[in-house]
């Protein structure tokens, strides 16, 4: 298949995707801040919390509705872009897609209208639960979203069936239940509510510096403090947990996350800095702290952990064993009873990706040069810098957002927080900064699952539509154009809102509002 | 619990229910879109239209995203093959839906007169271009389309994006269109009073005319038209591979299922009774009956299309062995019987809840309701 139309099918689901979850995480963290305030308001009766998840509320509608937007593109982009992947997985990918439609999407979906309409229809206990709902909805939506994604990082509860020439369901419960999509469930969740908490915590700092509406800021900051601050320690934690897993099933992210490039006797030593170089395969400036690596990886300290060079010089022998496997599926396509390619098949089945692998350079395996297959097994672990760097900005970024919400949670139970400037003014310039820790993970994720699109058993090199290179110009150049005017409408009211704050509401009790009448 | 070929039926049956369920659902608030321009003069009336499907568009919406999922699930290959050779028809879609999720949440948030007109034609495009390109895409199915496959399953699309816009491709996105809009029309019949009511009472009875016409053109068009069959022996409990078998196009042959059974001619019958009856309830303005029989129309229309391909799902023109049919082009026995078990327990769940929600908001939308909520209202 044509190189360039791989490269701009991944571009473009690259660009539509981190596009995509520049609205996720904010919903999945706002909707459970928005029940805290709303039980808050139930329970005190205060209207301050009402306008609290109204105002709140308001700028969560502005997000979602791009998060809707790019989400539909996700869905339709599998089929439009993917087709091979789409018939190759879909027995077992599109299942989590549909029943998160029908389970969580139409739950979130269907009653974030009463949410905003609702008010003065429901009694007070009704609208919460709409909210709180919404919130289940939403998350639950991200669950399943997360197990199929999960399955392309760990492809359990599957089997190869040569009639029909595709991966099928073995076993629901185990792609269900896969401790990768769990952990990164609960990782990517945990994020989002930092997002959340973040975003609220820096707008109304901003509001607190500017001393207007400072009753309503205070409240704010304190419950997206004490929220955030449980959220920032969870994300450390979870992403611990997802380390863990991707050791487990994926050596060759973890090799080049570590910018690991010899095996080392266990337990391993950690990289917290080095200029990797992925030419030379070796490293300079290290500067690297013993035990941690095999600690964090494999949690102790007898279980080795393979290199780069070792995983590459592994997989040469895959490779080898997967044309074996290529070749006598070819034969069992044009004669399903052919007993001998079937023994030969089954031998080799295992590896039958690795032998796909090769696909990339020459169309017929069995004519695969050693060079070739060396260049496949190369292939079988991504580059390094850009793995290493992304992953330690990342982590560094959750540790600074545990620091920041530490203090902040601190100086709200001390009650000093509005006196402290320097903290207010820190929340309010780090507002970007878990989109960035977000969007670094997901590259982390699926930039360091390549050569693959399903981990072991799929090349990225295969799955795509044979589509022109001119269709996915015109394709990349639509959603690029149409992004940008869409983030330019959302970024424009985004502002406009959060100056205004809650005098946007109109109920009259608020700053601009209380100027107006006063002049 | 199911044999697989009994599994087979029911997706079939199922993804019919969900398309369905999009047509009704999805397709009153598509059909409030396109009328927007057109039945609201003023800003404040506008926002009156706007507002009847405010509080709903979104969940409604989701009836598209999960017929689609469901679709990826159930076939596979259907999903794969269709949306990768209907590449440009998809993404004119998909872009034309950018335009309501922004339009219905930023329009009124800002009250600049540019603005708001832009995000209302943006409400015009995401409501009437999907319908049409969706009836556009059925009339190309039943001529066939121009994919094959090779040994490993790839799917290769030859034809382009104009030569799907042919006379009676055409044809079938009019009688979608006015079936979307007939559709949306007797829902806002419903919801709105004064100026706005009359004016989409005539919308209405216009485009439930236009739409049982061009239906009944289109029947007497495809009875001309080469349909598909297939001529090797049908194993339904074989597992799935659309290039074990052998089709031949044979003219006429989308009838044969109607003359086999002739019980069927009672679903374009319901297409056109149940409109004829819908232009005359919204003449003598009976608007919740009216959306009653055009939600009818539209099971009898969608059930006519998919009973005339069956078992066809998509032919293909240019190898008509590779066609998809619902024998061949599923997935697997379990993933059927799992998704068949989420359908059940989920669909009649969604269908409580979203009526709760238009219980909640019934009433008719009124000037001075959107004048009460100038800041909360779309």
């Amino acid at each position: 298949m044509n190189e360039s139309l791989i490269e701009l099918s991944r571009l473009q689901f690259a660009a539509t995707a981190l596009y995509h979850f520049l609205f996720v995480p904010l919903t999945l963290g706002m909707t459970f801040l928005l029940v805290i305030m709303e039980s808050t308001y139930v329970l005190t009766g205060k209207t301050i919390y009402k306008d609290m998840v109204k105002f709140w509320g308001k700028l969560f509608g502005i997000n979602f509705a791009l998060g809707v937007t790019t989400g539909i593109t996700m869905e339709f982009q599998f089929g439009t872009n993917w087709a091979y992947y789409s018939h190759y997985v879909g027995d077992i990918f599109g299942a989590p897609l549909a029943i998160e439609g029908l389970m969580a999407f139409f739950m979130e979906s269907t009653f974030i209208g009463l949410f905003f309409f609702g008010w003065d229809r429901l009694s007070k206990m009704q609208h919460l639960t709409i909210t709180i709902l919404t919130a289940i909805g939403s998350n639950l939506s991200a669950l399943w979203i997360l197990i199929a994604n999960g399955w392309m990082q760990d492809p359990v509860g599957a089997e190869f069936s040569f009639t029909t020439m595709r991966m099928e369901m073995s076993s629901f419960w185990d792609v269900l239940f896969n401790p990768t999509a769990q952990a990164k469930f609960v990782h990517t969740v945990s994020a989002g509510y930092v997002t959340g908490s973040l975003f609220i915590l820096g707008i109304s700092s901003w509001y607190l510096l500017k001393g207007r509406d400072v009753e309503f800021a205070r409240r704010s900051f304190r419950i997206a403090a004490a929220f955030g601050f449980a959220a920032s320690l969870s994300v450390i934690v979870l992403g611990d947990e997802s380390g863990y897993a991707v050791t487990e099933s994926q050596q060759s992210k973890m090799a080049a996350i570590e910018a690991m490039w010899e095996t080392e006797p266990a337990p391993a030593g950690f990289n917290l800095f080095a200029i990797p170089d992925d030419q030379a395969e070796t490293n300079y400036a290290e500067i690297r702290i013993p035990y941690v690596l095999g600690l964090i990886a494999t949690r102790g300290v007898s279980k080795e952990i393979p290199g780069i060079k070792e995983i590459r010089e592994h997989n040469k022998t895959r490779i080898a064993s997967g044309i074996l496997a290529v070749k006598a599926l070819e034969r069992l396509r044009k004669d399903g009873n052919d007993l001998e390619a079937k023994t030969v098949f089954d031998a080799h089945k295992a590896d039958l990706g690795y032998g796909l692998l090769v696909k990339k350079y020459v169309a017929d395996v069995a004519q695969a040069t050693p060079e070739m297959i060396a260049q496949a097994a190369h292939d079988t672990v991504p580059k390094v810098a850009p793995l290493f760097y992304s992953f330690r900005l990342m982590v560094l970024l959750a540790f600074s957002f545990a620091v920041l919400f530490t203090l902040s949670f601190w100086y709200s139970i001390k009650g000093t927080f509005t006196e402290k400037k320097w903290l207010l003014r820190w929340a309010l310039w780090f507002i970007p900064m878990p989109w960035i820790a977000a969007e670094l993970g997901w590259f982390v994720a699926e930039y360091g699952r390549q050569p693959w699109s399903i981990f072991g058993v799929l090349p990225t090199s295969l799955s795509a539509s044979t589509l022109s290179v001119n269709s996915l110009y015109g394709s990349l150049a639509g959603f690029v154009g149409f992004y940008t005017i869409l983030l330019m409408a959302e970024m424009y009211l985004m502002f406009k809102f959060a100056r205004l704050g809650p005098s946007s509401l109109g109920t009259g009790r608020y700053h601009f509002e209380r100027e107006a009448v006063a002049a | 619990m199911f044999d697989y070929e009994t599994l087979k039926l029911i997706w079939w049956l199922l993804v019919g229910v969900l398309l369905l369920g999009f047509a009704i659902m999805d397709g009153h608030d598509m059909g409030v879109g396109t009328l927007l321009p057109f039945v609201g003069k003023s800003d404040l009336e506008r926002r009156v239209v706007i507002n009847t499907v405010g509080p709903h568009w979104d969940g409604n919406q989701v009836w598209f995203i999960t017929g689609g999922g469901a679709i990826f699930a159930a076939w596979p290959l259907v999903y794969a093959t269709a949306f990768s050779g209907f590449y440009w028809a998809m993404l004119a879609v998909l872009w034309a839906l950018f335009f309501r999720p922004v339009g219905f949440d930023y329009r009124s948030k800002i009250a600049n007169p540019t603005w708001r007109s832009t995000w209302d034609w943006g409400l015009f495009v995401g409501g009437s271009v999907p319908p049409l390109i969706f009836g556009v895409a059925f009339g190309n199915l039943l001529q066939g389309v121009p994919f094959h496959f090779d040994d490993n399953l790839v799917s290769y699309y030859t034809g382009s994006f104009w030569a799907l816009l042919n006379p009676f491709a055409l044809l079938a996105g009019v009688v979608s269109s006015s079936m979307i809009t007939f559709h949306g029309a007797n829902y806002l019949m419903h919801r709105t009073e004064g100026p706005i009511f009359e004016r989409t009472r005539k919308w209405s009875i216009v485009s439930g005319l236009v739409m049982v016409t061009t239906f009944v053109l289109a029947g007497v068009f495809i009875g001309s038209l080469p349909g598909y069959v297939i001529t090797s022996a049908v194993d339904p409990n074989a597992l799935p591979n659309p290039l074990a078998k052998t089709v031949s196009i044979v003219q006429g042959a989308w009838l044969n299922n109607f003359k086999t059974m002739p019980a069927l001619w009672l679903l374009p019958g319901l297409g056109i009774l149940g409109g004829l009856g819908g232009v005359a309830l919204a003449a003598s303005r009976k608007t919740l009956l009216a959306f009653v029989a055009s939600s009818l129309t539209m099971a009898g229309v969608i059930g006519t299309a998919g009973v005339a391909l069956f078992p066809f799902v998509m032919p293909s023109s240019t190898d008509p062995n590779s066609s998809l049919t619902v024998w061949d082009s599923v997935s697997s026995h379990l993933t059927l019987g799992i998704m068949l078990w989420a359908a059940i327990i989920f669909v009649p769940i969604i269908v409580v809840y979203t009526s709760w929600c238009y219980k909640v908001m019934a009433g008719k939308v009124t000037e001075k309701f959107i004048e009460a909520h100038d800041k909360a209202a779309y």
